[in-house]
């Protein structure tokens, strides 16, 4: 059964009304979930109808409507991806045997603990970007902006039903913490690092989804494998709403990068900043900082954690039912780039410790991509000009590079030398404000956009570019 | 030329995110390294991974006479808009003299050399005939007129599936009934009014809705209000190349119509809700009907909003009520007429009977004389300029 059935105070496909207890749990968790929205998602917007993508079906076909609600309004709910018919564990020492619908006793704690991180992230970068609705660059990036903390804020409610659903008392109460938590707060942040950063800006918020909802993305397709059947219908679903915060990302940096280049050309000159748009040096600085970031999401390259949630069937590898081999990695090992006499080398290493790496990898390759046709964009207005990826030990607070410094180029030099040319590489203070100063009061007249950023290739549900995407009270 | 429709996927928008592969339930969409592609051979056109792109990436259907290949596609930085496939494009032929005749016949007042409104789009024509038809399957058929009209009307929509069919509001297509006629020879050929917006009854959809009434003993439109869904129809067209909506929001549209002649402001109408509902441009509809209850699409039309279409309906056999036609409308909205007359965005658009053509011309001289404006002098220049057109029958 995959349509949503929503006559119920929680639209749901997992027929929710059927065990009790759990409806309960999960509507009493409800007003709590709705007054962390009211006091941590986009601020002041209570009354304005955004034209929002509702799920309903979980079905491909024809899986979501289009029209403008109010957030308070939305409907957020439970939606788990079809079942598999005859789903197997597809990898780890359950390698064959069907797929759990139940949490495996002795797996508990270490499940709980993967869900409760995911679930973490979702509340976060709702508050991470509660802001920028102030200063958006126009209407069509107004509702995008909605439409990724709508999102997020169901990918929370996945999260919390898997809790609820499976893990008792104890799931009930991580579920209450991830309401009490706070992005950024010093004395109850977010559980990971990149998730306590500031969202400031457009650019920062782009650069987010376009690299950090990335990363998510390759820990829900991680995930989307386990052997735990539930997590893996969850991760299923909201990997095709994932898809949309990356394209916000890419295209919103694409069209930054676009009204550079124009401003460029106009003016033959590479110092755009007098023209109040954003520079693609600075855009180049933005890339380092989210990338190195984001790459610390992944953990530290050589762990035994992520050989011990694979080889219980949990956390399996990106496609891992496309890879051929044995799925079971006892015997095979994987190169790992390690920091060794002031330079690097690749290692062999155990295939099952180096997971991490090898999703960063991934990941990273995906990037790398995009970074593609932005650069595709610059060179179509003839400007020599190329954005790189730093070298995946630059700027890295977590894993085997953390002790090192390293240009973007890949080149270990002193930490001093680090600390000295930082501002070449990262956003300096000045490139902060600057960018800010650009956020201006927002633009709200549909089919205008703010100086820095061009227009869109195409609007929303085949709407023009200058429809009302979001009708103000 | 026989054109097929081609879905294709823009790799500007695309971000590869892979949702339309895993969404495809035939495995018509795979990617290398640079690009994301439809095999058009295995493509059914369902739009099963339209919905869920987030990109709008995946919505692109291009009309093409030689299909592009997947090798073709990888290649792709964008999107060949304007080319009609790898090989050079062949040339329309021309119309059958059997629709040149009709549509001489429904356009004579306005004559054989009357332009398409300035801003309208180039349309595509004369792409099927009654020897090449294109099939399209019955996706509905259902009455429109109420219950105890008299008359029986109705909306019929074809879908042409991966079949390219394109065409703009104010053509028409040809159906040719199937069977003989009493001396043994093939039927002549029905024109029909698109009642659609060229993105079909829902955006994105290949498909178009007719408007036909069942004439007691008519061949043609007792075969069209007879399908049932499912049944296949062979479709010639689309014919038309200046009865056609002019694509500017700053055009003021003025229509006039009796029953089925609404057909193509139905499209007309549809088109500016979905692509221009703000436009500066008014549409003013003057509707002739018996009663409401044999007015198609009567109660769509109560529900649009006024600041969308100002509908002004006369109603000729309506008890205890005085005998109202389109021209005593036309009179009682004279001042806004008018207004709208003394501007050159404004366009006329007459379809229907005859015989309202008459009674609408001297409505509008009156009009003008009433308002220091010359009909006799007016017309013929709204004529030239592609903003007077007559389709009658």
């Amino acid at each position: 059964m995959s349509s949503i059935n929503y006559a119920e105070k929680i639209p749901n496909n997992v027929n929710l009304s059927e065990d009790r207890k759990l409806q309960r749990a999960l509507e009493s968790w409800q007003p709590h979930y709705i007054d962390w929205w009211k006091e941590m998602g986009p601020e002041g917007t209570s009354t304005s109808e955004i034209y929002l993508r509702t799920a309903i079906s979980a079905e491909p076909d024809g899986w979501a409507q289009f029209g403008h609600v109010k957030m308070e309004d939305y409907r957020w709910g439970i939606f788990l991806a079809p079942p598999e018919k005859d789903r197997k564990v597809n990898f780890g020492a359950h390698k064959g045997e069907a797929a759990w619908q139940e949490v495996p006793g002795e797996y508990r704690s270490m499940l709980r603990r993967l869900i409760t991180v995911q679930g973490d992230t979702e509340p976060a970068s709702v508050e991470q970007q509660r802001l920028l609705g102030k200063c958006c660059p126009s209407l069509y990036d107004l509702r995008n902006l909605f439409q990724v903390n709508v999102e997020e804020g169901r990918h929370l409610w996945a999260m919390v039903y898997l809790l609820h659903a499976h893990f008792g008392k104890d799931g009930r109460e991580e579920a209450e913490e991830m309401l009490a938590r706070r992005s950024g707060d010093a004395d109850k942040p977010r559980i990971l690092g990149a998730f306590n950063e500031k969202t400031a800006d457009w650019l920062a918020f782009f650069m987010f989804t376009f690299i950090t909802d990335r990363d998510g993305k390759y820990q829900l397709c991680a995930l989307a494998e386990s052997g735990f059947d539930p997590l893996s219908r969850s991760c299923r679903f909201m990997l095709t709403e994932e898809a949309h915060h990356m394209f916000v990302g890419e295209s919103g940096v694409g069209r930054i990068i676009e009204r550079a280049c124009q401003v460029m050309k106009e003016n033959r000159t590479d110092d755009v900043r007098k023209f109040g748009v954003i520079d693609l040096p600075t855009i180049q600085r933005y890339l380092n900082f989210h990338y190195s970031v984001t790459s610390d999401l992944y953990g530290a390259e050589v762990s035994t954690n992520a050989a011990t949630s694979y080889n219980m069937g949990i956390k399996g590898r990106y496609e891992e039912t496309k890879i051929g081999d044995d799925h079971q990695l006892e015997n095979t090992t994987y190169s790992v780039l390690h920091p060794v006499n002031g330079g690097f080398q690749a290692i062999e290493v155990p295939a099952l410790n180096a997971l991490n790496e090898r999703l960063r990898l991934d990941w990273a390759e995906d990037v790398a991509k995009g970074v593609e046709r932005w650069n595709k964009i610059i060179a179509k207005h003839g400007i020599d000009f190329k954005l790189t990826l730093p070298h995946l030990a630059f700027n890295r607070a977590i894993g085997h590079f953390s002790d090192i410094a390293v240009d973007p180029s890949g080149k270990v030099i002193s930490t001093e030398e680090f600390a000295r040319r930082r501002d070449e590489w990262l956003p300096s203070e000045s490139d902060l404000a600057y960018v800010l100063s650009l956020m201006g009061s927002a633009v709200t007249k549909p089919g205008q956009f703010a100086n820095w950023i061009a227009p869109p290739a195409r609007g929303i549900n085949n709407q023009a570019v200058d429809f009302d995407y979001v009708r103000f009270a | 030329m026989e054109l097929k429709r081609q879905h294709l996927i823009d790799p500007v928008v695309c971000i590869r995110c892979n949702t339309c592969e895993e969404a495809c339930p035939v495995d018509a969409i795979t990617h290398d390294g640079t690009n994301y592609v439809v095999s058009f051979d295995k493509c059914t056109g369902c739009r099963t991974c339209v919905s869920p792109c987030p990109t709008g990436a995946i919505d692109n259907w291009l009309l093409v006479d030689q299909p592009w290949s997947i090798d073709d596609q990888f290649g792709w930085d964008e999107l060949p808009l304007g080319q009609t496939g790898p090989g050079p494009a062949e040339p329309a032929p021309l119309p059958p003299g059997e629709v040149s005749d009709l549509l001489a016949a429904a356009t004579s007042t306005t004559g054989p050399s009357v332009p398409p409104p300035a801003s309208a789009s180039k349309p595509y024509f004369n792409l099927y005939s009654r020897d090449k038809p294109v099939t399209a399957r019955v996706a509905g058929n259902m009455r429109i007129t109420g219950e105890g009209a008299e008359s029986d009307i109705h909306h019929v929509v074809l879908d042409f599936s991966h079949n390219a069919f394109p065409f703009l509001e104010g053509q028409s297509i040809g159906i040719v009934p199937p069977g003989v006629d009493a001396k043994g020879r093939a039927h002549n050929i029905r024109l029909y009014s698109i009642a659609s917006p060229r993105e079909g009854e829902r955006s994105g959809c290949n498909n178009l809705a007719l408007t036909v009434k069942r004439v007691a003993g008519g061949v043609g439109s007792n075969y069209v209000c007879d399908l049932k869904k499912g049944d296949e129809v062979s479709v010639a067209g689309p014919f038309g190349q200046a009865f056609l909506m002019p694509d500017d929001p700053h055009a003021n549209i003025i229509m006039i119509c009796t029953g089925t002649g609404s057909a193509p402001f139905r499209a007309f109408t549809e088109r500016r809700r979905r692509n221009a509902a703000d436009a500066p441009g008014k549409l003013m509809l003057f509707f002739g009907a018996r009663t409401p209850e044999e007015l198609p699409y009567f109660g769509p039309l109560m529900k649009l909003p006024k600041s969308l279409i100002d509908v002004n309906l006369a109603f000729s056999r309506v008890a205890d009520q005085p005998k109202q036609y389109v021209q005593d409308k036309l009179r009682e909205r004279a001042d806004d007429l008018a207004a709208l007359l003394a501007s050159p965005q404004t366009h006329i658009f007459i379809c229907g009977l005859k015989g309202m053509e008459q009674g609408s011309d001297e409505a509008f001289a009156d009009i003008c004389r009433l308002h220091g404006l010359d009909w006799a002098g007016l017309r013929p220049k709204m004529r030239e300029e592609g903003r007077y057109h007559v389709e009658t029958y």
